[in-house]
């Protein structure tokens, strides 16, 4: 059998994990398993040696010419590497990688931790929504007054957030 | 802070007490963060993960945390310094691999170290001793919550911590427990709660390999993704989990006394045996029986008081650890196969025989759940 990396040697290392389920397989010769650090129990995961072959794949769906702005990445350097090239590769290979990360996560909305950094920025996105919508609100009522407050109110969280 | 001097020393993870500690040897939570907008180091040129490596190497130094540090950039480290590094789990086999460009900073007691370039900007992990997962996150988190004051991190509302591997989006963490469950893998249950555990979701490896290969009957238990769930829900999952691996090993340990009595006298005996008395051993057999002697402790057939130069062996018979004390730069197996059975014998000189008379049925009911 060959080796499904190097796709020239002999597999000597087989592995087989249980995902949610689902088997995945792979088959290493001697050099590809210790550069993948199989034999390494911190930092191997199935999942991401996977990537590195089949499931890259995916990504294709986005047009071929797409190439990230900002560090030059494309499509057929995920495939070679499995990894992407910097934060912005996430926007820029969205349509691809969408897919993907709903088979290999529990779900596709972080829930976790934020950045202080974010939560203000989020308290403003979200301060502005309320306060536009309470403008419509008294727009309707034609209580001008009100109105011309909120619409003050909605210009200085933008200044705040802008900044 | 030199190299010689932290290693001299074995880690807090190794030396100290926690929660569990007969079964769950260490918890381990791991970060992955990177900067907005710099590629990420497999994708980055030279220059570029100097720059990145330069801004966050300071800025980690100057944490708090950090104020009595090891910090080294990985061309400055030997291949076998390195090798120690990783037999510590306090680097990645991967981040050993690394030269130019990647660096690693780890406080002086190793409970946190942060490696510099490796998959990601960042890999911020923080390790303990025993069952403590929740203690060993607000650990890291408050790391992570530090140096965002110097940093800006990639993240997106939608997709949380934007990491090289899209395995590991959104939280980017990964935490996991290392288990010692010689009772399981002795009643042929091992496979059977391998295959449960991974079914709900959690990795399941061994120490050095895949499955039933693992060696010293050490396990690792892992989440598995990192995406949909916020940090404590798959930290809480992990620890029912775990909890409950737990008592099915003190489970199997009651029954082997009761039922299996003679054979685990004998697989205790033979392993003392074996361990005084050979003068070449791998490091495979040698975590194997060290596994039982451990096992003899936590049901008090040798005294307590042996079960940290024990827990020691584990890593001093592997082979970076045993060149490194020998200061001999190249060694032969056959060589270090010598050099581990004369540093076993004359540790085990030091324990008395196995006084089966007090075995100590582990069941249940004597939980270390203190």
């Amino acid at each position: 059998m060959q080796c499904d990396v190097c796709q020239s040697k002999e597999a000597t290392v087989f592995l087989t994990q249980i995902v949610d389920g689902k088997m995945q397989k792979v088959n290493l010769c001697e050099n590809c398993s210790k550069e993948k650090g199989v034999n390494d129990p911190t930092g191997f995961a199935l999942t991401d040696l996977l990537l590195g072959l089949g499931a890259s794949q995916e990504i294709e769906k986005s047009p071929s010419s797409v190439k990230c702005p900002i560090c030059g990445f494309t499509q057929a350097d995920f495939k070679k590497t499995g990894r992407l090239g910097c934060s912005n590769c996430y926007t820029v290979f969205e349509d691809g990688i969408g897919p993907m990360l709903k088979n290999m996560h529990k779900g596709t909305q972080h829930t976790g931790k934020t950045p202080a950094a974010f939560h203000k920025i989020r308290e403003h996105s979200e301060k502005i929504k309320t306060l536009q919508e309470n403008l419509t609100k008294a727009i309707e009522a034609e209580e001008f007054e009100l109105a011309a407050n909120l619409r003050d109110e909605i210009r200085q969280a933008e200044t705040e957030l802008a900044s | 802070m030199k190299f010689s001097r932290i290693i001299a020393n074995s880690g807090e993870w190794l030396s100290g007490d926690g929660p569990n500690r007969h079964i769950v040897v260490s918890s381990r939570v791991r970060l992955a963060r990177n900067l907005r907008d710099k590629p990420f180091p497999g994708w980055a040129k030279k220059s570029e993960r100097l720059e990145v490596m330069n801004s966050v190497k300071q800025a980690v130094e100057c944490l708090p945390e950090m104020e009595e540090s090891y910090s080294e950039n990985l061309e400055a480290l030997s291949p076998l310094e390195k090798q120690v590094l990783v037999e510590r789990h306090l680097i990645s086999r991967e981040h050993a691999a690394k030269g130019v460009g990647s660096a690693v900073v780890m406080n002086a007691p190793q409970s946190l170290s942060v490696m510099i370039n490796e998959e990601d900007h960042l890999r911020m992990q923080a390790i303990r001793c025993g069952l403590q997962l929740d203690n060993v996150f607000k650990m890291i988190d408050r790391v992570d919550t530090e140096l965002e004051s110097s940093l800006e991190f990639a993240y997106s509302a939608e997709l949380g911590y934007l990491t090289a591997c899209p395995s590991n989006v959104g939280t980017g963490m990964r935490a996991s427990a290392m288990l010692h469950l010689p009772g399981l893998v002795m009643s042929d249950q091992i496979n059977k709660i391998i295959n449960s555990v991974n079914k709900i979701g959690l990795a399941v490896r061994g120490l050095h390999g895949e499955g039933t290969e693992a060696m010293g009957n050490l396990f690792q238990v892992s989440n598995q993704t990192t995406l949909g769930e916020a940090e404590e829900e798959i930290i809480g999952r992990l620890n029912r989990v775990i909890e409950q691996v737990i008592e099915h090993e003190q489970n199997a340990r009651a029954l082997l006394a009761q039922r299996k009595a003679i054979t685990l006298h004998d697989q205790i005996g033979r392993a003392y045996g074996l361990l005084c008395h050979s003068y070449s051993i791998s490091s495979k057999e040698a975590l194997n029986l060290l596994s039982i002697i451990k096992l003899g402790i936590d049901l008090a057939v040798f005294p307590d008081a042996h079960r940290f130069p024990v827990d020691e062996l584990f890593i001093e018979t592997q082979p970076a650890h045993l060149q490194k004390d020998a200061q001999v730069v190249k060694m032969s197996s056959e060589e270090r196969d010598a050099l581990r059975a004369t540093l076993i014998r004359a540790k085990l000189s030091q324990v008395p025989q196995p006084d089966i008379a007090r075995l100590r049925l582990a069941t249940p009911a004597t939980t270390e759940n203190q």
